[in-house]
């Protein structure tokens, strides 16, 4: 019998018009790969976007639960410099030789949203604030974790000083490796959440965020932004790079 | 046989155990896709037996399939705790009776002509699930919220080792799951009992 002839790419254009967009069709993809699972019970899933619907739903209201979970009083622990995790590991969701090269003389750190003081900030005057430093373990969303030293000013401090609205809701960052994210009021204004220039008492290197990173001991690795260029204050969530991706969005520790 | 027509597994009781089933199958598969993101030990899991695609995938469904494992634990403790069940069902374990049944157990010849009472091995395998289980809810809050649960941080013995309780809970569960079935495979009107409770 004679196959009738396909144009395949015809075919294909038409696949592709079927397609939603291609990162929200990836990660559909990805988070439901039920891999040899679905075969061996013979089910599968027909309505994925119901369940996708439903996974980012309990995600949501798991950013409630870790904002209610969350003690502002309540310290990460602290650990000798004995421990300190040497070599600190480099992460990024980019390789080496892409980390972005940042000119401290003319960089400035820009402020916006609701505050009273936008004025930007050189690194000078950044340095210029009251110092401090702290040993904690860092714990990546993958699950490992290591031990490292930051130092910096108290964030908020620098939130006072800017004269942030601190009943404002969320604090968003952009970077100059084009990463973004967002933190929750009560997290910035934690006693541990440091905006730090230091690295184990060295100027921050290029490969932990140089001029500076936002460190927070009780927030995952990916919510704690590094070569931060621009912050702002808001009441309408910035998302994030990961997050926008399906990560959940509170990551708290 | 009169007992053959007794409810021997209240219907709350199967309905938990099914959904206890569901919530832990989709907890150690995306699980499993968790740990390799960042393997423990010096082996990962086949992608093909994960749930979740990728790493993001995994700790979503693993976050949502908790409070299914969660609120369905705490029933379950719950109800046998206040309805006496835990003490009648579970307790005496006496040492002599439980080497007897593990003797006989494998010789093939223990008793099964009242599944209304669990023999001690029963008892002893029933309570350890229970306890791991326990462990691995308490491991894997220590995981989620270090900084916030200071004291349980500490009887886990930091973040790292609370990884490796967690893993090694999980195993226990798994070596557990196994027997059980096993053992129902053996008994198959076992299966029935849990399903239409006689």
């Amino acid at each position: 019998m004679a196959k009738p002839k396909l144009d395949q790419s015809l075919i294909i254009q038409e696949a592709l018009k079927a397609l939603p967009s291609p990162a929200r069709r990836l990660f559909l993809k990805r988070t439901l790969t039920l891999g040899g699972l679905s075969l061996l019970s013979g089910c599968v899933i027909t309505d994925e976007k119901s369940v996708e619907r439903m996974l980012m739903k309990v995600s949501l209201f798991n950013d409630d639960v870790q904002a209610w979970l969350f003690d502002p009083n309540q310290l990460a622990p602290t650990y000798p410099d004995s421990m300190i995790t040497k070599p600190f590991p480099f992460n990024a969701y980019y390789e080496r030789w892409e980390i972005p090269k940042v000119e401290g003389e003319d960089y400035r750190l820009e402020i916006s949203g609701l505050v009273a003081d936008k004025h930007s900030w050189s690194l000078e005057e950044l340095y210029k604030l009251p110092q401090t430093d702290q040993v904690t373990r860092h714990i990546c969303v993958e699950g490992w974790s290591a031990i490292g030293k930051w130092g910096g000013v108290t964030f908020s401090t620098f939130l006072k000083r800017i004269g942030a609205d601190l009943s404002a809701k969320y604090i968003g960052f952009k970077c100059a490796d084009d990463y973004y994210t967002s933190i929750d009021m009560p997290t910035a204004l934690h006693a541990q959440t440091l905006l730090t220039f230091t690295y184990d008492g060295q100027t921050l290197p290029p490969q932990y965020g140089y001029p500076m990173k936002l460190r927070m001991p009780t927030k995952l690795g990916y919510k704690n932004p590094k070569h931060i260029v621009a912050m702002f204050v808001t009441n309408t969530n910035p998302g994030g790079y990961w997050e926008d991706k399906g990560y959940n969005w509170f990551g708290g520790s | 046989m009169a007992s053959n027509n007794k409810i021997i597994h209240p219907g709350w009781l199967r309905v938990n155990h099914w959904i206890n089933l569901i919530a832990v199958v989709i907890m150690v598969l995306s699980g499993w896709e968790i740990y390799n993101a960042s393997p423990i030990f010096d082996f990962s899991f086949p992608k093909q037996i994960t749930l979740g695609g990728w790493l993001a995938g995994g700790l979503l469904w693993h976050f949502a399939a908790m409070w299914l494992l969660f609120f369905n634990g705490l029933f379950y403790l719950g109800m046998n705790l206040f309805s006496g069940r835990l003490k009648v069902r579970f307790f005496p374990i006496r040492v002599r009776d439980l080497l007897s049944d593990f003797i006989n157990a494998f010789k093939g010849k223990l008793a099964h002509e009242n599944l209304a009472e669990y023999n001690a091995v029963q008892k002893l395998a029933y309570l350890f699930v229970i306890v791991d289980i326990i462990l691995l809810v308490l491991s894997g809050l220590v995981i989620w919220k270090p900084v916030q649960f200071p004291l349980l941080r500490e009887f886990m013995g930091d973040y790292d080792n609370a990884r490796i309780v967690h893993f090694i809970a999980m195993a226990a569960l798994l070596a557990f799951t196994v027997i059980h079935v096993v053992m129902v495979a053996l008994i198959p009107k076992t299966l029935l009992m849990m399903i239409r409770g006689r």
